[in-house]
């Protein structure tokens, strides 16, 4: 017998009540913490990839679209530029440094990406087998490649060209097989899903297509395409400049940085949205506590006094009632941290299965612990006033008319 | 060991009492008899220190309880006096065994489940022990009342109008478990009630 179990009995013995108080906040508790999560290892993972890069180079289109596309591989690229005219604008001295990204076919649903070693290295990617591609048709694939695609050193596939994997499988097969030369460690970013291979291979097996495609006589030259570079700056007056230097070209140069804050804050209208409702939810859910309370204080007045009549002080009254208001909205914070967990669950294997992007860090955020006291502060506030009913009552009065 | 002196209550913008004196031995039996509307009950809650005299003493066990105040009071009222009120009420939420638990419980004293099992079953109530109240007849509620009153050996029992809803035959079986739960714990008994019927079972009795 303690006081706790007293409250505890009396929580369960209104199964109703309770129940309303604890679906409100666990609602409440969970979208909150939901988005909370979602913008925590969003962010963490954007920043990830944009990591010291300045700006994407690539043909014209929507700017979110190339970044998307090539800072974080989630979309289609917006179409490809011709070396011999990025050159001209990669000369300037404006750019420090940049990395090519040519757009092979895939594997799997995994993208085939040509590039040179610039592209692991800026991403700190440590290899955990094998080595790094260095002849054409060697590829060093990511981690989660491996792992999903159940690929090994010296394997060797075919590529399929673009994004459908079911359809025509047969068809779109390329002759020449690429082989695994090494796999890298996992590192938290885009590489993880990719296949690196050389800017060549890339370009080879695209000639090759086209051998197949149109007549013999056609010049190799127009194959010299790129998707993107990925740009580094060496001061801050390079985004005017470079900017203005793709004017009149099909080109276009796009700051990550910049894309990703208009995406987000398009993104940001949609969570404001739902933190609104969410508070709005917890503020019901308060209320449903509250009446909860009090309605069980009006049954249980006479029960209060006799325990005062047993020898109960008013303070065992008084923390009874608290109790029971904190265990309410405790129940509920935990049942809502466990649904946003379910939901967060959800929202990744939807993601990664469209764009092989995982959410799963499923610790409690710092943020989270503030919930969790402004939650208890509900509790504490929503009994504080039955609690305080409880311990003015007339005990004489309230047995007398029992 | 129960005394009272020239206790008086007046009711905010109600009526006032002035209640004769009162006094019982240890272990003693006492009747308290009055009509309806003569403060039986108000009598009783001022016995137990449920209500303070407005003006007068009440003293048990050489304590002046009327100089008592909250937790002190509470306290001293949950070692000393069990009560046993018209109506049988308990916390719904615990099962009877819980319920007999809380006055140890509530006054600190040491909880002693096989104590309570005991009782229960002195009562013939043990297979009601895990039952929650609301699953007892009037009977069986009543005594378990009766049980929760003697758990924490008071020295004092008061009883409000233990028999009134009773025929003759069970009202005297009452009486009956009263007294004898009284000695076993060594308690004073002090009933107060309107019922005639119990003034030939009682060598002292009191009219107010």
């Amino acid at each position: 017998m303690n006081l706790l179990k007293i409250s505890w009995r009396n929580i369960i013995a209104n199964p109703l009540n309770t129940t309303l108080s604890v679906i409100l906040l666990a609602f409440g508790v969970g979208i909150i913490s939901l988005l909370l999560l979602l913008e925590k290892q969003i962010t963490e993972k954007f920043d990830r990839n944009i990591k010291d890069i300045d700006f994407v180079l690539g043909a014209k289109g929507s700017p979110v679209q190339l970044i998307l596309a090539n800072v974080y591989h989630v979309d289609a690229p917006t179409g490809n530029i011709k070396v011999e005219d990025a050159q001209k604008i990669l000369k300037n001295p404006m750019v420090k440094d940049y990395i090519p990204l040519a757009y092979g076919d895939n594997y799997e649903n995994y993208r085939i990406v040509g590039t040179n070693f610039k592209y692991p290295e800026h991403y700190g990617c440590q290899l955990a087998e094998g080595r790094l591609f260095s002849a054409p048709f060697e590829v060093t694939i990511g981690q989660k490649v491996a792992q999903e695609a159940k690929l090994k050193v010296g394997d060797t596939f075919t590529s399929v060209h673009g994004f459908d994997k079911e359809a025509n499988e047969e068809d779109h097969h390329h002759a020449t097989p690429f082989r695994v030369v090494g796999i890298f460690d996992r590192s938290d970013c885009a590489i993880d899903n990719l296949i690196l291979t050389q800017v060549e291979s890339v370009w080879m097996v695209h000639d090759h297509e086209e051998e197949h495609v149109h007549d013999e006589t056609h010049d190799h030259e127009h194959s010299k395409e790129m998707t993107a570079y990925l740009i580094k700056k060496r001061n801050p007056l390079a985004a005017m400049m470079l900017a203005n230097s793709t004017r009149e070209t099909n080109m276009q140069i796009a700051d990550p940085a910049i894309e990703i804050n208009r995406l987000s804050q398009g993104f940001g209208i949609g969570t404001d949205t739902m933190k609104a409702i969410a508070i709005l939810i917890m503020i019901l859910s308060f209320v449903s506590v509250f009446i909860s309370l009090y309605n069980s204080l009006k049954q249980r007045r006479y029960e209060l006094a006799l325990m005062r009549s047993m020898g109960g002080t008013r303070r065992t009254l008084f923390t009874i009632i608290l109790q029971e208001g904190l265990l309410l909205v405790s129940i509920g914070f935990l049942v809502g941290a466990l649904l946003s967990r379910i939901g967060l669950l959800v929202l990744s294997s939807i993601l990664k299965e469209n764009f092989h992007y995982e959410l799963n860090d499923l610790g409690i955020s710092p943020s989270e612990l503030v919930l969790l006291a402004v939650t208890l502060l509900t509790g504490i506030v929503a009994s504080l006033l039955p609690a305080v009913r409880a311990v003015r009552m007339d005990i004489s009065k309230t047995l007398s008319n029992g | 060991m129960l005394q009272t002196k020239n206790i008086q209550f007046k009711y905010d913008g109600g009526p006032s009492f002035h209640f004769p004196d009162i006094s019982c031995e240890e272990k003693g039996r006492l009747l308290i008899l009055g009509e309806s509307g003569k403060g039986k009950t108000t009598l009783l809650h001022l016995i137990s220190g449920l209500l303070q005299p407005t003006s007068g003493e009440v003293t048990i066990k050489n304590q002046n309880t009327s100089a008592l105040k909250g937790a002190a009071l509470d306290r001293f009222r949950g070692k000393h006096v069990g009560i046993i009120f018209q109506t049988a009420h308990f916390v719904q939420s615990l099962t009877v065994l819980d319920n007999l638990l809380l006055p140890p419980f509530l006054t600190g004293s040491k909880i002693e489940r096989s104590k309570a099992l005991e009782i229960l079953q002195r009562l013939n109530l043990k297979e009601k022990a895990f039952q929650l109240p609301s699953k007892l007849s009037v009977g069986e509620a009543q005594r378990v009342a009766i049980a929760r009153a003697i758990i924490n050996n008071p020295s004092l029992i008061l009883a409000d109008e233990p028999t009134s809803a009773l025929d003759d035959k069970n009202a005297i079986e009452v009486i009956r478990l009263l007294e004898e739960q009284a000695s076993t714990t060594g308690a004073a008994l002090v009933i107060v009630t309107h019922d005639q019927r119990l003034k030939d079972h009682f060598k002292d009795h009191v009219n107010i």
